[in-house]
């Protein structure tokens, strides 16, 4: 059974994004994600003060079965960036809610996100 | 996260008309539909949800062992036409690990087996394959290349000798039919070929502990002492079944070929006997970053129609003094090699598969043939095909992975090595 968290919003291409305050979030991939991926061995990140534009390719994780590619689901800027994963990426596998990717801020757009009934009725259908 | 490659997933392409949506891993290579592609059908697999991809599965044969994979938590993907595990509970690299430093158990019963037999079963081993068997010895087991006309290769196989008359191929589970038909067309005199794969289970223990393992299951007057060796009717526990020394993973390990209906007494057996020595069953992404790590060719990856055994580093089982084998005179024709299989320490950050293109400065070189992350050495190695001229270990060349340049150095191959123990 993947974890799903009450207090987090989903995109249906598998990523969380957590409001820190009113202009400040966090972006990660879910557990399911992680699960579907297995061991990731590398993670590709965006570089502080880069754009990220809503719907576009921002990152990328690598596990030993394959690559993903993880979509945007606002536009706004990069903020930080995640180094521990660079060193320990397979800290997504096992804290996939804690070991967020990137901090942006300044969100201009926003697609519509799901919450936690809607992505876990999403990836029942998936399973 | 998805995919945006959705030109060759032509054939369930037909649901997918947004960039987002469901779960898709990208390919960096150009997908094609290889049975041999692991990373293929794990992207199949967990692309879910799709009535084509049911239908696969509805197809796909299962094994002896599919409950009992099921049970122990398996990821199952479809391969070679049998649903396999492609990795279970704790994953690809705790499972490669555990091979490397303990051991691990594999279902390796979709491979193909083929029997020739008759007074010109020699012969015929001789005709049809590289290698050379003139003085092999009953109880013995050979890896040979097939070759075609050409003088590339139509598989890469083991043979047994089960006695003078008789021997057994095993061959890759994609390549089953073709070799089957091929042997049939070119099998002659007092030879009969026949094919039991559907009638053989086949288990792989690897890994240091193998033989302790083993030793609790079996007398050891029975286990095979020397790599590459077999006894045909040994008895582990209760079954009687093939024990060979042989496997594709780089540790010492045994092979058994079973009936179907001892298969899972026989695995069961093998598990229980494994815990305390830290055995755990290992999927098909295991066996290939193991057989990766060791430098082992894959049929469909460092072997084709189009590559000779020659360029593949394989002249040691092709015996040019033969009086004739098939494609003796296809290699011949084709001169000496303009490329060879090198190994290649990716040095840069990232992972490099199969058919990436590799660069020495702008120009191109050759194309990798395997590639990943390697779990036991911590970084990320791959094989390919150089134009001979640039494959000196050493050389310094660059992988064009999605658009990325990733830095790679050309190494000695394998890339691990198991250290020996005194031998018996």
């Amino acid at each position: 059974m993947s974890i799903v968290l009450d207090d987090l919003m989903y995109t249906s291409s598998h990523e969380w994004i957590r409001f820190i305050d009113k202009d400040t979030v966090e972006i990660g991939i879910t557990d399911f994600a992680q699960h579907e991926l297995g061991d990731i061995v590398f993670v590709n990140l965006p570089n502080v003060g880069d754009e990220l534009i809503m719907g576009e390719v921002f990152s990328d994780v690598e596990s030993v079965k394959a690559v993903s590619d993880i979509y945007s689901p606002i536009t706004a800027e990069v903020l930080e960036v995640n180094e521990a994963l660079l060193d320990n990426p397979a800290l997504l596998n096992s804290l996939p809610y804690d070991a967020w990717l990137i901090r942006a801020g300044d969100v201009s757009e926003k697609e519509d996100l799901l919450n936690k009934e809607e992505y876990e009725e999403l990836i029942a259908k998936e399973a | 996260m998805i995919s945006g490659n959705r030109t060759a997933m032509g054939h369930i392409s037909g649901k997918r008309k947004h960039r987002r949506g469901n779960f898709i891993f990208e390919r960096i290579s150009q997908v094609n539909n290889r049975a041999e592609g692991i990373v293929l059908s794990v992207f199949l697999y967990n692309y879910g949800g799709n009535v084509e991809m049911e239908e696969e599965k509805n197809m796909s044969m299962k094994t002896s062992l599919y409950e009992q994979h099921v049970e122990l938590g398996a990821r199952i993907v479809e391969f070679g036409g049998y649903l396999l595990p492609v990795q279970y509970g704790q994953g690809v690299i705790s499972e490669h690990n555990a091979v490397r430093t303990k051991a691990g158990l594999f279902d390796i019963s979709h491979m193909g087996e083929l029997i020739i037999t008759g007074e010109d079963a020699l012969s015929n081993m001789q005709y049809l394959l590289s290698n050379d068997f003139e003085d092999m010895a009953v109880g013995k087991a050979r890896y040979s290349p097939m070759c075609n006309e050409n003088g590339g290769t139509i598989d890469d196989l083991i043979v047994y000798k089960l006695s003078e008359q008789s021997y057994m191929l095993v061959v890759n589970a994609a390549n089953r039919v073709k070799d089957f038909d091929w042997i049939a067309q070119n099998i002659f005199g007092d030879a009969e070929l026949e094919d039991i794969s559907d009638e053989i289970s086949l288990i792989s223990l690897a890994g240091p502990e193998s033989e302790n393992i083993l030793l609790k299951l079996m007398n050891k007057a029975e286990i095979p002492g020397k790599y590459y060796t077999f006894v045909e009717k040994a008895k582990v526990s209760t079954v009687e079944c093939i024990v060979s020394r042989t496997g594709y993973t780089g540790e010492d390990g045994f092979e058994f070929y079973c009936s179907n209906g001892d298969a899972p007494v026989l695995w069961e057996m093998l598990i229980a006997a494994g815990s305390e020595f830290g055995l755990v069953p290992c999927g098909l992404g295991a066996r290939d970053t193991l057989r990766l790590e060791a430098a082992m060719p894959l049929y469909g990856h460092e072997l084709s129609e189009d590559i000779s055994p020659v360029e593949a580093g394989l002249s040691h089982f092709v015996h040019m003094d033969k009086a004739y084998f098939i494609g003796k005179d296809g290699i011949i024709e084709r001169g000496p090699i303009v490329r060879e299989r090198v190994g290649l320490k990716i040095t840069s950050r990232g992972i490099a598969r199969e058919e990436s293109n590799i660069y020495l400065e702008d120009m191109n070189v050759g194309t990798t043939t395997s590639g990943n992350m390697a779990p036991y050495l911590g970084y990320a190695i791959a094989m390919g095909m150089v134009d001979k001229r640039f494959s000196q270990i050493g050389n310094t060349l660059e992988i064009d992975v999605r658009g990325k340049k990733l830095v790679a150095e050309i190494v000695a191959m394998p890339f691990y090595k198991r250290e020996k123990k005194s031998s018996k």
